[in-house]
């Protein structure tokens, strides 16, 4: 009889690095010291728009002692390369935000850094800056969606229009752990550098750019990352170009780790929005035209803006049916910092304006907003805005079903309405139904072609090795679980190997909730090549038992060394996208959910407390459910912050509260129970027939919280995030 | 010349010189080799340089080393002796570690708690755990690994 291995997808396996972080045996990078390094600082821009005029170094410090980078020594190109290289790695003399590089300073002790950091004057010719970004007028990027014929329904008699305009602020992604690198760097042996980071190759590609460097004399090495969020996809290629620059010059390691008033002020954030929507409806509210004007501001420079905008452009039209869509979308310049990847990526911006949109037409109609879903859901066979067909099995109605059963809504509904006629406290339920596509967007992933390969230890285990990097949300486990499954071998052998340029493939970005479904997936065909490779050389029969694999794994390795399997992306046939008209199936797979909100408001202080969650997804194969669950509930949170607690203050183009004590992120006191079911659909390209999850939490609970808060109160509320102190106006306004 | 300060760190002696007014995340983490205490925000906001000073939940941080001279200290490493402590392996098992970095913090604010209250309800545990931030778990898992630890104990 043959040994049976569990099967490790979809049960609750040890996290691989989870035992290096109970004991605080984790290396995060500013955990690594040497003897010989030198520590680095950025000096920044204080104006948001304008020209150096002059730059003054105070004669009390010793700057013989210390090492002074400008643009001036730049080895090669003077940009992050990322999209359009627009953006310089140190300001030469134009200044286009505040907390902008300007100069780079290092020296072995940490406090003469910190000392002479703050005698540097630099004086500016300041210009006019634009910081509203409604009013600017410099394009970086537009999109237009178009969808059978939107104005010919908006000139009919018979219909209802619905218009409105809605508001989202900036919002810091947060990660507990700064960003930080170290590096190492010299012509003779090229430029190596460690750090906190979700993408090495992003880096390599800007690291080579900078100093005119070929593939191989760059490295890049993945520490322990505290956290990302997006907030670590692109700004790695700032800060490690920095360090080098520093260890290119003085010849010394060098270690640039931000303080968390640096991070904030000067890093990426969520890019602000403002959607506007006009709706024509049916006496029923069955959508019959649909027009979206989606606007986000960009911050100084392109980097991934274009890609952002697209992701929510593609959300905008939310999870409904409609034949008339029409969908313009622009990214604009301001004087501000560049806004940047963070969770969701233009989705929750977009579909917070649709799921709050939907809550008015069905106020609008006189139906509940349940039902006014139910009526305009995409089905299986139906068709996006962008023309994509919902090939796979698609129930939102059951979604949403068991949200409303979970949250117990018809009875607490009715039970609030009158509990709200005689308390201070009101109470209300809002919901949000929605979509989130996985992987790169349209033909991005087959430009990006990613590689992975899996190789053979002496020992008889398995090493993946992938440039996607554990941030959290687990890619170490299920990788391992990935292969354990397609070798049918235990878990425990294998292994993960620590993204590094030098030993791993460029297996893309770990952004875009891709990781598990498109990065999965090659791992296990990496896997299953490996696999095939032993038993041609005779060694394995088929079906052969655990032991028997790795037995004749050793002996492979001892007859012929090496042992690797590789996989590439292949585009699946059914995905088709015309990246001119913008149409087509704009992601291989979208995960669903239906998210309600239960909240409480205090009329007297306006506060506004989230009692308990409901999260309903259909996200395909769960691979790991204690992760999986671990992911909805994090981004809910992060979620609820979005909605109710993170403001960006801005002052002059820049964060005037970048502080933890100014920026408030919930506790744990603010966080309620979240109830977390998914639903499975299996979808075969994904690994275990799993779909993406990462981003999709972040995308509902910000418009659930905000309909129920009008539940509660009555009073419409189009903009987060909602202070205490919003919300009070909104009030009185309302009076 | 920086005076030295003696304390006891995980049960083991350390003199260390310093000025008296750095920081006890610094000495730790710079001179006893204890890099498990992590420095979140430096302001006393998100807890992740959370230890014991004399049983004593403080934010490392906010503690000037002159402040420790002849203290006991408790960190992330003193947590586990041979094998893992009933909470550290309740965290592994309830998913109350993602990326980490506001585990040693969390892990000693629990173990704060769980010194005076050994098995704690939800709310208890949330109110304990209130001023250490965590990013990535919307918390959930934290307190379940913390409600939790007590099975782990037999
Ligand atoms: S680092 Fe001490 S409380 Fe944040
Ligand atoms: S696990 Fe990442 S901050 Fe808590």
């Amino acid at each position: 009889m043959k040994k049976r291995t569990p099967k490790a997808i979809g049960r609750v396996v040890p996290r691989k690095e989870g035992r290096a972080k109970v004991t605080g045996e984790a290396k995060y990078i500013d955990d690594i010291n040497r003897d010989d390094l030198w520590h680095g600082a950025t000096i920044r821009s204080s104006v948001a728009r304008g020209s150096i005029r002059k730059i003054t170094f105070d004669p009390k410090i010793p700057w013989k002692e210390f090492c002074v980078v400008t643009a001036k020594d730049i080895p090669g190109k003077n940009v992050v390369a990322l999209i359009e290289g627009d953006q310089p790695l140190l300001a030469e003399t134009r200044i286009e935000h505040p907390e902008e590089p300007v100069l780079l300073i290092a020296h072995p002790n940490k406090e003469m850094v910190t000392r002479a950091r703050a005698t540097i004057q630099i004086e500016y010719a300041a210009a006019a800056a634009v910081l509203d970004f409604e009013k600017s007028d410099t394009v970086f990027k537009s999109y237009s969606v178009n969808k059978g014929d939107v104005d010919s329904v908006f000139r009919r008699k018979d219909v209802t229009i619905v218009e409105e305009t809605y508001f989202t602020g900036a919002q810091e992604q947060l990660y507990i752990e700064m960003n930080g690198v170290i590096a190492q760097a010299s012509s003779q042996t090229g430029v190596t550098v460690w750090g906190s980071m979700q993408c090495p190759y992003y880096v390599h590609k800007a690291l080579k750019a900078l100093f005119q460097l070929p593939d191989d004399r760059v490295r890049v090495i993945q520490t322990e990352t505290g956290g990302g969020f997006g907030g670590k996809e692109e700004y790695p290629s700032m800060i490690a170009g920095h360090a080098a620059l520093l260890a290119w010059k003085c010849g010394h390691p060098v270690k640039l780790i931000y303080d968390r008033a640096e991070d904030m002020a000067a890093t990426t954030k969520r890019h602000p929005s403002r959607t506007r929507h006009r709706t024509a409806v049916d006496k029923n509210g069955k959508l019959l035209a649909v027009e979206i004007d989606f606007l986000l501001d960009g911050g100084a420079y392109v980097t991934l803006s274009p890609v952002v905008l697209s992701r929510g452009t593609i959300h905008a039209a939310g999870p409904y049916l409609c034949d008339n869509v029409r969908v313009q979308s622009r990214v604009v310049k301001t004087n501000t910092p560049p806004h940047g990847a963070f969770r969701g990526f233009g989705a929750p911006q977009s579909l917070f304006a649709v799921e709050k949109h939907m809550d008015r037409i069905a106020r609008v109609v006189g139906v509940a907003p349940e039902e006014i879903r139910r009526r305009n859901f995409l089905k299986t066979g139906g068709m996006t805005a962008t023309s994509q067909v919902i090939q796979q099995k698609l129930d939102l109605s059951g979604l949403l079903d068991k949200a409303l059963k979970k949250s117990n809504w018809k009875t607490k509904r009715e039970k609030f309405l009158k509990h709200n006629k005689t308390s201070k406290i009101k109470k209300g339920l809002g919901l949000a139904t929605f979509l989130h596509g996985a992987g790169f967007t349209g033909s991005g992933e087959r430009v990006l072609a990613s590689k992975v390969a899996v190789e053979g230890t002496e020992k008889g285990t398995i090493r993946v090795l992938t440039a996607n990097t554990e941030i959290g949300q687990g890619t170490n486990t299920i990788f391992a679980q990935v292969v354990s499954d397609a070798l049918k071998i235990p878990y425990e052998w294998v292994e993960v190997a620590q993204p590094d340029t030098a030993r791993v493939p460029n297996s893309g970005p770990t952004v875009a909730s891709r990781t598990c479904m498109i990065v999965g997936k090659l791992v296990e065909r990496a896997a299953l090549e490996l696999e095939g490779k032993l038993i041609d050389s005779g060694l394995l029969e088929k079906n052969g038992e655990p032991s028997q694999f790795r037995k004749a794994l050793v002996q492979y390795r001892k007859k012929y060394g090496e042992l690797k399997g590789f996989a590439e992306y292949i585009q699946p046939s059914h995905v088709n996208w015309d990246d001119q008209l913008y149409r087509g199936d704009a992601y291989g797979a979208f995960a669903w959910a239906a998210y309600i909100a239960e909240v409480s408001v205090d009329t007297v202080t306006y506060c506004c407390t989230v009692d308990r969650f409901t999260a309903v997804q259909e996200v395909g194969r769960v691979v790991h459910p204690l992760l999986a669950e671990g992911q909805i509930i994090g981004g809910v949170t992060q979620g609820i912050g979005y909605a109710l607690y993170e403001r960006v203050v801005w002052k002059d183009g820049r964060m005037a509260n970048n502080s933890l004590t100014n920026y408030i992120i919930p506790t744990s006191v603010d966080t309620p129970t979240i109830d977390v079911i998914f639903l499975e659909e299996p979808y075969e390209p994904g690994p275990g027939g799993a779909k993406g999850i990462g981003e999709l939490p972040l995308d509902g609970p910000a418009p659930a919280i905000l309909n129920a808060i009008e539940n509660a109160l009555g009073v419409e509320v189009n903009h987060i995030p909602l202070l205490p102190e919003d919300l009070l106006r909104v009030c009185e306004a309302g009076r | 010349m920086k005076p030295t300060f003696k304390l006891k760190i995980n049960g083991k002696a350390f003199a260390v010189q310093a000025h008296p007014l750095e920081r006890l995340l610094d000495v730790l983490r710079e001179q006893c080799g204890l890099s498990g205490t992590k420095e979140g925000c430096g302001e006393g906001e998100c807890g992740a340089c959370s230890v014991l000073l004399n049983g004593e939940l403080v934010n490392s941080c906010l503690v000037p080393i002159a402040q420790a001279a002849g203290a006991a200290v408790l960190t992330v490493e003193g947590l586990a002796s041979k094998s893992l402590s009933a909470l550290q392996k309740s965290f592994l098992e309830h998913g109350g570690a993602q990326c980490g970095i506001c585990t040693p913090g969390m892990l000693i604010a629990a173990s704060a708690l769980l010194k005076t209250s050994r098995r704690p309800n939800e709310k208890k545990v949330r109110e304990a755990l209130a001023g250490n931030l965590c990013r990535c778990t919307g918390y959930q898992n934290i307190v379940e690994s913390v409600v939790g630890a007590h099975k782990e104990s037999r």
